[in-house]
């Protein structure tokens, strides 16, 4: 028998507690005051898989979320492992202030994880890895941090730049962004997802070396509340 | 024909119980309501760990299972005043609480103070805290709606907390508009000019940091949490 083989007969074998499939209801809140959420997925899912990992290179299809707010890629990853998902429940963009919800159906799944682009950045998201979902009913709140894909350079200028590999920054939805900057940095030293380490922007609309309003879309931790209602 | 009175009797930290009635004998007798009221006493530890915010004389308030104020939600005229000025008594003036204490001055970066809060009611309290960091527009921290129902005597609770913009007043950080000693200049304005919601205080710009037109510096910047708030029954 090849060892993955053998390895996944005994698992199977040696089964773990059965997992129940649980009705849960989420709540994402954005709790900034100038950054804006692009569609969210929400993603039920077994504990070894994820849709993002801290210190560990970006997938493509997180790329594609991150840069550009596409989750296309992801969910089509997702649904090959078998997790439930909700996808997009704000159905479009999420605005500072802002609350959504769902329910879902979690199945044979119990970890959850969460992301969606955080715009105006080139590759920032709000993210959640892998939280295990408690088997006894009750309602949860877990603070979500943003985090930098480590796919594409911050150089703050907005260009409509959103496909995975292109230089730029979409869009600030709010329409609050600048013009003509020279650009923040060309580079990114830091090719793994990690703590975004936050906008800078400048106080220049029209010129200076950030698209970004240093006094409008920064943000500190955290930037979004979970909430969790275990039913 | 029951004349009765009803006695209201607070034990220190003991639960009482009263009922009168007058005829015991009486086929008809009516029941008095049990009136019982707790009297709770709290050491509240306010500890400011950042690096050149004074913060505003503490609030600390009781009352039912209300927040002062919810992230997303426009600010209350009292936090608003709080937030932009370290004022606090339009908070404590408010008669939807059971009892408000303020402390007694400044807490300096790095310092702490110590009260001692005490609150009688039928019900379990919340409690709430609230200061304003003083070198900036409208940013206060504090928590709301404490559930403090499994605090056993002896029993403490610690919390760090983040520091909130109140939505009222927008981040110029010009130095008119700063009432801390960095700005020297006003605190509460009646005129909204921001986004009107709480929201997660975006942290001091300054004028080292891009903000040409700020009294402050890289000084006066705060990274999350802003406090710590250490309560214990007594």
């Amino acid at each position: 028998m090849k060892l993955k083989t053998l390895v996944a007969a005994l698992s199977m074998t040696i089964s773990p507690i059965a997992v129940q499939a649980q009705d849960i209801t989420v709540t994402i809140e954005n709790l900034t005051q100038g950054i804006t959420f692009t569609p969210l997925l929400v993603a039920a899912h077994s504990e070894s898989d994820h849709l993002f990992e801290t210190g560990t290179a970006a997938t493509a299809e997180l790329q594609m979320m991150a840069e550009g707010g596409a989750i296309q890629g992801l969910v089509t990853a997702m649904n090959a492992v078998s997790a439930t998902l909700i996808e997009n429940p704000a159905s479009g963009i999420l605005m500072p202030s802002a609350s959504t919800s769902a329910s879902m159906d979690t199945g044979s799944n119990s970890y959850l994880s969460l992301v969606a682009m955080l715009l105006p950045t080139n590759d920032g998201f709000v993210g959640l890895d892998g939280w295990e979902i408690p088997s006894t009913a009750g309602t949860y709140t877990i603070m979500l941090n943003a985090y930098d894909a480590g796919t594409e350079a911050n150089n703050e200028i907005i260009n409509g730049g959103g496909d995975p590999g292109v230089l730029g920054i979409p869009v600030a939805p709010a329409g609050d962004g600048g013009t003509n900057a020279t650009g923040v940095t060309s580079s990114e030293s830091n090719t793994m997802v990690h703590i975004h380490r936050g906008n800078l922007g400048d106080d220049d609309l029209t010129a200076g070396i950030s698209d970004l309003d240093n006094s409008v879309h920064r943000w500190l931790n955290p930037v979004a509340k979970l909430t969790v209602v275990v039913n | 024909m029951n004349m009765t009175k009803k006695q209201l009797l607070t034990g220190v930290s003991i639960l009482s119980v009263v009922l009168l009635s007058a005829c015991h004998h009486d086929d008809d007798e009516e029941e008095e309501p049990i009136i019982t009221t707790v009297d709770y006493s709290f050491e509240v530890t306010v500890t400011n760990l950042t690096h050149s915010q004074p913060l505003s004389p503490i609030t600390v308030v009781s009352h039912g299972e209300i927040s002062l104020w919810q992230t997303g939600s426009s600010a209350s005229a009292g936090v608003e005043l709080l937030a932009e000025s370290g004022d606090n008594s339009e908070i404590l003036a408010s008669s939807e609480l059971i009892s408000g204490s303020s402390g007694s001055g400044i807490i300096l970066p790095g310092m702490s103070e110590t009260l001692i809060f005490d609150t009688s009611s039928e019900s379990v309290p919340y409690l709430s805290v609230a200061t304003m960091l003083v070198n900036t527009n409208d940013a206060f921290t504090g928590m709301t709606t404490i559930n403090i129902s499994d605090l056993a005597i002896g029993d403490n609770i610690t919390m760090l907390a983040v520091a909130y913009d109140a939505g009222t007043e927008g981040n110029s950080e010009v130095a008119e508009t700063i009432p801390g000693p960095a700005g020297g200049g006003e605190g509460f304005n009646a005129t909204r000019d921001d986004v009107n919601f709480v929201a997660l205080h975006p942290g001091v710009v300054g004028m080292d940091d891009g903000l040409s037109t700020s009294a402050l510096t890289a000084e006066h910047k705060f990274d999350n949490p802003v406090i710590k708030l250490s309560i214990t029954r007594l």
